[in-house]
């Protein structure tokens, strides 16, 4: 195995943290395929915003489901919804006491979103985070300075510009294509 | 701030004879649900953490309330979007910071941020300033998110797991909003005679209320390790703001220090005004959801 892939194999364990126990990989399974209300073409897992999964049976053995997501964004209101999604999928497969609980530590990062998933962001039309989060300049993160140009989803152009650092939702930012002049959104690196 | 629900059906039937149709249709009375709690395992602040957390909880409540009036308001559309980000941003703050300071005494942070009078609020006297022209806006956000930037950063290592953790949430959100409003700064300085003429006078007009920011109060010597030194953060900041304003060609204002008194309770005419739009709805209709 090459470094990059040991590297990545690591980044992807914390990325998704999937349990070891059968019966809590069954109930991950089902709470993975909840999806972003905002973005539906990614699903939690694929943001990695599920961080854990927990079945426990009790003695007559009712399955209880203790589920921990993360926020993407402290003030993101698709939060709420995602929570209510997942309890409602885990709830219509049959587990009887589920819980689901937001954590804030670790704080989320787009370096979790899976490459699955970036692939799909683009073919929605959404450019994919480029780089880690140590390339956020000023940022807290790291020292790299030098920006890279965002790829325009639609004509696949490197030729555009910000229009805003805000967009649309709070994990987006505004920018447009100067060849095929279409406006996209870009999901900022955080 | 809690859950939406809309349940207009039961209203009539379970609604009591005092909340009738109004200009807000069936208002349904449901019970509001205390978050989740935000760090793995339950975690209770003591008072003067809980104390410490309303003094931050409430300087982002109070600042995402004034920038939401800029919604539709702002000199483009763009910025609209930008100042509702940046205020939902700090709303998601709030409510994490307002939902720990309530598990020392049982309220929500509904109970927090609707059912307190003006005393009990904790804020700085700069976040209840008023919003002025867009230049005074942006000149309050510049000096805020510079401050908090410096805050979060260092609240990352406190002994206390709940404040680190959302430290470790905010500062990350908090760098956009230092950007924003560094662009806007430069922008405004340096893009017109008028842009300019109203920078400098935005400056002015808010520089008295910095002292405060950087106040250490006495709760402060009672959380050693727990609480951030608001005096230690001052060198970062100004060395973070120094060259900003050195490019914007802009002067660090120099004149009197405003009394400040926030973190005691003590308010200028603004805040009351400000509570009075943003609570009045709850008010009107207790224990409603919508």
């Amino acid at each position: 195995m090459t470094i990059a892939d040991r590297t990545s194999e690591m980044r992807e364990a914390v990325a998704r943290p999937r349990p070891a126990d059968a019966a809590s990989l069954a109930a991950w399974a089902i709470a993975a395929q909840v999806v972003d209300p905002e973005i539906p073409v990614l699903t939690i897992e694929d943001l990695g915003v599920l961080r854990s999964v927990k079945v426990t049976d009790d003695a007559v053995g009712t399955h209880t489901v203790a589920v921990t997501l993360t926020p993407t964004y402290s003030g993101c209101p698709a939060m709420d919804a995602m929570r209510d999604d997942v309890l409602e999928a885990l709830t219509s497969a049959g587990y009887e006491n589920v819980s689901v609980r937001l954590v804030l530590s670790p704080a989320w990062t787009t370096d979790w979103m899976s490459e699955i998933g970036k692939n799909k962001l683009r073919e929605y039309g959404i450019a994919a985070p480029t780089g880690h989060s140590t390339v956020r300049g000023s940022g807290p993160a790291g020292p790299i300075r030098l920006a890279m140009a965002v790829k325009c989803p639609r004509c696949s152009s490197l030729n555009t510009r910000e229009l805003a650092h805000f967009g649309s939702t709070s994990c987006k930012s505004l920018y447009e294509c100067r060849d095929c002049l279409e406006p996209f959104d870009y999901f900022k690196v955080l | 701030m809690s859950n939406s629900t809309v349940n207009s059906d039961s209203a009539e039937a379970d609604a009591p004879a005092a909340t009738p149709e109004d200009a807000h249709g069936h208002v349904a009375v449901d019970v509001t649900t205390l978050d989740a709690e935000l760090i793995e395992g339950p975690s209770f602040a003591t008072p003067d953490v809980a104390e410490y957390a309303l003094w931050l909880g409430d300087d982002s409540l109070i600042l995402a309330q004034q920038l939401g009036a800029w919604i539709s308001r702002a000199p483009e559309l763009e910025e609209d979007v930008a100042l509702g980000n940046v205020a939902l941003d700090l709303i998601g703050h709030a409510r994490s910071l307002l939902h720990y300071a309530g598990t020392a005494s049982d309220r929500t942070e509904d109970d927090l941020a609707y059912w307190r009078t003006e005393p009990d609020f904790r804020s700085l006297h700069l976040v209840e300033q008023p919003n002025g022209d867009f230049a005074h806006t942006i000149a309050r956000q510049f000096i805020v998110a510079h401050y908090l930037f410096e805050l979060y950063s260092r609240l990352r290592a406190s002994a206390d797991a709940t404040l680190a953790a959302i430290a470790a949430k905010a500062v990350k959100e908090v760098d956009y909003h230092r950007d924003h409003s560094t662009q806007w700064v430069l922008r405004l300085a340096q893009g017109t005679d008028e842009s300019r003429r109203r920078m400098i006078t935005a400056f002015s007009d808010l520089w008295p209320y910095v002292e405060e920011v950087f106040r250490d109060d006495p709760l402060i010597d009672r959380l050693e390790g727990i609480a951030v030194r608001p005096s230690s953060l001052l060198p970062a900041f100004d060395a973070a703001i120094a060259p900003v304003l050195a490019e914007a060609e802009l002067e660090v204002p120099c004149g009197f220090v405003a009394s400040g008194g926030g973190r005691t309770g003590k308010h200028s005419e603004h805040l009351a005004f400000l509570l009075a739009e943003m609570q009045v709805l709850t008010r009107a209709h207790p224990g409603a959801s919508w």
